[in-house]
């Protein structure tokens, strides 16, 4: 039982720190909210430099081969940060959703690719029902003359307005049960047939609305075996949700910082507002919160890291965490009063982002019926 | 970063749990020890289970072999109090105080003849201490306390009064806070005292607790005399010497374990009940207040294997033991709070009534948990500490 991080990844986490520090600030993240693309080249680029986009794919692919621990680091940092862009999309969603179930010839195609940052992918999943159930699959990819034709609507997928592929979750079966029948196609993003329009979201994070309209797509683009996607989806979720967990974590510790800065500096009554135990213990409880959470979420990660069953462990992750940054983010508010409430002030960005997060893969309701699934009721 | 214990570690749990199984009888589990239910037979049971513990050298199993521990790492002794709490096992406060917080500082402040004195009869369960901290005046403000011990000859006088003395009535000794030096500042005045319980002029007087039985006291000191050499460490450095003594293993895992077996039984018992002609397990609001808690006690564990990580590399945990003790104590709140709720009506039941669901344990526990968020610290004064020494809030002005 070891809670600490080697020095690699105290490094890994020290660089990515400093980076993101010079350049990630607040300004751009404010500005790239209202920007439609909602991310810059520049940084994009900086960061494949970096070699964080292929950070844990394999060096055969030319990645950087590390754990999915270390990426949980990475991402803490960028939550920390609430970088903009579709890294999340690109690395987690799609990523990991080629390593899962692609060929080896398109892992050959598209992981360098997406290790040097030349491709943007995403995971077309959700649907307008918002559920991440398989009975919610219903966009339906019917074969004609020895292709695909997909019809339907998916919503709520992360940059689709910017990827170069999308990997959509789709029907092709009507199987024995919801999960039997659903397959994986890779699909040109600005292809034929295709609508995608953006929405307008709580932390100006860009998900967007796909339509397919009888969109053509060649045998040889399904990741994984026909109809039996479902398996691939639930892998690449339970990586999703703990990177979320991630990200969340590093925002909520963020909050707290700020919060308690705060609290030192602002003088009231004489005092440091930060002298007062009413301050005082809403500091305490954030502080447990984040640990609490940081811990849940590493014990998930590293289960996952090294290939042990983490049903249980995903699952209260993210049921702890989507409250606990929440609770967090309250008080945070709570401390910097008027200010808070301001736009320009940066305490909004994490209040929206943890309240972005709390549905994303799962609300805790959802996630503690999965717990209580696992604890045999 | 590793999740998991050692073989060596699992090798220990394994034979733990192994002799436990053996030896702890079933019926123990119904006596409830460590909800505060203190009686002659459960007190006569946890002495004998306490001796046969010191026989095997696992009553303090971290201590150094001359004391008559076995000196395994911090995380062996994690793993014995898991096991000890998840299988009932008899853990009376008593030995926990005398074996994890009196004894460890008489091994650094203590004179030799102190340490041969007392340390090896604790290890083998033969002598237990009683805390004399608080007073009537003196709780969460512990230093004001103003029980006097007066420099007399060879010896000490002592006067005062002690209160919430839990076990005195059962302690060999008393390991006293007393003042020292009444003018000098109220942390530099205070020395630690050893007071054999037996010296004319203490007297115990007993408090009955909220679940009905007799597990604290008040303590009176009327003219107490004991020898100078009953001083332990320096005189007027009682505060600070308490301070540092906490270096034994303070990961307090005791609660997840102990609220992971209670879980495990309310689990059990919503899948045998039906209740409107429904099995309580199909019923989301049990199923997710359930859960809830599962989540809770991992957090919960995460959280004490911190500390016992930290202590394992020789590190001192401060506001990382509050947030654990802070947060065991809200767990088995809440833990009993939502037990409470899915039992309805028949958690208001104890033992002894066929009607009584688990015997009466989470109604009992929830009131024992009562005293969590106030012994050994309050809630409160966890935050402090969270607050000032984990996050470094300045500390609000005080007489």
């Amino acid at each position: 039982m070891d809670l600490g991080f080697s020095e690699e990844q105290e490094m890994l986490r020290t660089t990515a720190r400093d980076f993101l520090d010079n350049e990630c600030p607040k300004s751009l993240v404010k500005e790239m909210a209202e920007d439609e693309k909602g991310y810059t080249t520049e940084l994009w680029k900086e960061m494949a430099e970096l070699g964080w986009m292929g950070l844990t794919i394999p060096e055969e692919y030319d990645g950087m081969g590390m754990t999915f621990l270390d990426l949980v680091i990475l991402l803490e940092e960028m939550g920390r940060a609430c970088l903009p862009g579709p890294f999340f999309s690109t690395v987690v969603l799609g990523g990991y959703t080629i390593l899962e179930a692609g060929s080896e010839e398109q892992k050959k195609e598209l992981l360098p690719k997406i290790s040097a940052g030349d491709l943007i992918l995403t995971l077309a999943l959700t649907e307008p029902s918002g559920s991440y159930e398989p009975d919610a699959i219903t966009v339906k990819a019917t074969p004609k003359n020895g292709e695909y034709v997909i019809s339907g609507t998916k919503l709520f997928v992360p940059d689709a307005n910017v990827a170069d592929y999308l990997i959509c979750v789709a029907r092709t079966k009507e199987g024995a049960s919801p999960e039997d029948g659903i397959t994986l196609f890779l699909v040109d993003a600005k292809g034929p047939g295709i609508t995608t329009t953006l929405l307008k979201t709580i932390a100006g994070d860009k998900q967007c609305e796909v339509v397919f309209e009888d969109v053509k797509v060649p045998k040889g683009n399904i990741l994984g075996e026909l109809d039996k996607g479902w398996g691939v989806v639930e892998k690449v979720l339970a990586k999703a949700t703990v990177a979320l967990c991630a990200q969340m974590v590093g925002g909520a510790q963020a909050a707290l910082e700020m919060s308690v800065n705060y609290a030192k500096e602002r003088v009231q009554f004489g005092r440091p507002i930060g002298s007062f135990q009413a301050i005082q213990h809403y500091c305490a409880n954030m502080l447990t919160d984040v640990d609490g959470s940081k811990f849940i979420t590493y014990e998930a990660a590293w289960k996952i890291s090294e290939g042990l069953p983490a049903t249980m462990e995903v699952s209260m992750a993210k049921a702890w965490v989507s409250e606990a940054y929440r609770r967090v983010t309250l008080l945070g508010h709570q401390i910097h009063g008027g200010i808070g409430f301001c736009m320009d002030h940066d305490m909004p960005l994490y209040f929206k982002r943890s309240k972005a997060a709390e549905p994303t893969f799962g609300d805790a309701d959802f996630h503690r019926e999965m717990v209580a699934k696992q604890l045999g009721l | 970063m590793h999740f998991q214990f050692t073989p060596n570690e699992e090798a220990f749990r394994k034979e733990v749990r192994y002799y436990l199984e053996r030896e702890i009888p079933k019926r123990w589990r119904e006596l409830g020890f460590g909800l505060w239910e203190e009686t002659d037979e459960s007190w006569a049971i946890t002495r004998d289970w306490n001796r046969k513990l010191g026989e095997k050298g696992w009553l303090a199993v971290a201590w150094p072999k001359e004391y008559g521990g076995q000196e395994r790492p911090v995380m062996e002794q994690v793993v014995f109090n898991e096991e000890m709490t998840y299988q009932g096992a008899p853990t009376g406060v008593e030995t926990m105080m005398t074996i994890g917080w009196v004894c460890p500082t008489i091994m650094i402040y203590g004179t030799e003849e102190q340490k041969q004195e007392y340390l090896r009869k604790a290890a083998k369960g033969e002598i237990v201490f009683c805390i004399g901290y608080s007073e009537p005046g003196a709780g969460s403000d512990l230093a004001s306390l103003t029980t006097r011990a007066v420099a007399d000859g060879d010896d000490y006088v002592i006067n005062g009064q002690k209160i919430f003395t839990t076990m005195a009535h059962r302690a060999d000794y008393c390991w006293l806070a007393a003042r020292t030096d009444p003018d000098a500042p109220k942390h530099q005045g205070i020395s630690m005292f050893i007071v054999p319980m037996n010296t004319p002029g203490v007297t115990v007087r007993p408090l009955t607790n909220i679940l009905g039985f007799h597990s604290f006291n008040e303590v009176f000191f009327d003219d107490v005399r004991i020898p100078k050499e009953n001083l332990v460490g320096e005189k007027n450095r009682g505060w600070y010497q308490l301070a540092i003594a906490l270096n034994f293993e303070r990961s307090g895992v005791a609660a997840p374990a102990g609220a992971k077996r209670m879980l495990e039984e309310l689990v059990e018992y919503v899948k045998e009940t039906r209740r409107n002609g429904e099995v309580l397990a199909k019923d989301p609001l049990v199923r997710h207040k359930l859960a809830d808690l599962a989540v809770e006690i991992e957090v919960c564990r995460m959280l004490c294997y911190r500390i016992a990580g930290m202590q394992s590399k020789g590190l001192i945990p401060i506001h990382e033991a509050s947030m654990g003790m802070l947060f065991g104590s809200e767990l088995m709140r809440h833990l009993t709070t939502a037990g409470m709720q899915i039992l309805g009506l028949h958690g208001l039941l104890n033992r002894g009534s066929k009607w009584a669901p688990l015997s009466g344990a989470i109604m009992r526990g929830h009131l024992a948990s009562l005293s969590l968020g106030v012994g050994g610290g309050t809630s409160e004064i966890q935050r402090n500490i969270i607050a000032t020494r984990g996050l470094g809030l300045p500390r609000e002005p005080r007489v």
